[in-house]
């Protein structure tokens, strides 16, 4: 399903240096758990989201596999230290090989 | 603290369930978490889990995790068909062990977070959701 999918990421501009921030995403995706069927009575075959990462200037924030349990439009929210001012490379890597990505700057004051 | 017949009838049924219910899937994640463990086991405590006691739709139950030192936090809800939920990897810019999302859960059920410690032991901890419609479909 590569239809559709839209990445929403909501990170500070600026921070100061070794500063904690929070950061959230959320991208939107039906997250088919492969344990509904269909009007027939058929399993609609599993398409999630198997894997997120978040990184800042290549090194790695969090990296999160995801399980069919996690919810349509999959959201997290975690904290990041930024020790100088870069950028946040957010990737989500989807069952049917396809790969999304969204980058957010952020400078230090 | 006193019961109507209604409440009472409405506990002893949902402790019946649970009763049937839970042994055959909690073993399924009592499996995950020694393969996770390596059958070490975790000890509960130290770490904690939020989630909402009554969830009115498992199509997207908000749960955060709260675990001071881990190094990787792995989520388990123990009453749905799979149990594995999700894998929470800390890298050297994550600021707080901490991480929150949205999660399915097909039934009322506990939800179990282990997580690795720096020294390589396992911690847990549970919470329990009501959740009043399912959210695996079916």
């Amino acid at each position: 399903m590569a239809s559709g999918v839209k990445p929403r990421v909501k990170v500070p501009k600026t921070a100061e240096a070794g500063e904690a921030i929070t950061i959230k995403t959320l991208i939107s995706h039906k997250m088919e758990s492969g344990q509904r069927k269909d009007g027939d009575g058929k399993l609609i075959p599993r398409s999630i989201i198997n894997r997120f990462t978040a990184e800042f200037n290549g090194e790695n924030v969090i990296d999160v596999a995801l399980e069919p349990a996690i919810s349509t439009n999959p959201y997290f929210q975690f904290d990041a230290i930024v020790p100088e001012s870069g950028e946040f490379t957010f990737t989500w890597y989807d069952d049917d090989g396809d790969i999304y990505n969204a980058t957010k700057k952020i400078s230090v004051a | 603290m006193s019961y109507t017949r209604r409440q009472f009838l409405a506990a002893s049924t949902f402790s019946s369930i649970s009763l049937l219910g839970v042994p055959a899937f909690a073993s399924l994640t009592d499996d995950a978490i020694s393969a996770l463990t390596g059958g070490a086991g975790a000890v509960e405590g130290g770490i904690s889990i939020t989630a909402p006691e009554i969830a009115e739709n498992g199509n997207t139950v908000p749960v955060e995790i709260d675990a001071p030192g881990a190094v990787a936090i792995t989520l388990f809800a123990d009453g749905n068909p799979t149990p594995s939920v999700a894998t929470f990897k800390f890298g050297a810019l994550s600021a707080s062990r901490t991480a929150s999302t949205r999660i399915r859960l097909s039934t009322t059920q506990n939800v179990v977070a282990v997580a690795e410690m720096e020294d390589g032991s396992f911690q847990m901890a549970k919470a329990n959701v009501k959740v009043t419609i399912g959210g695996c479909g079916g």
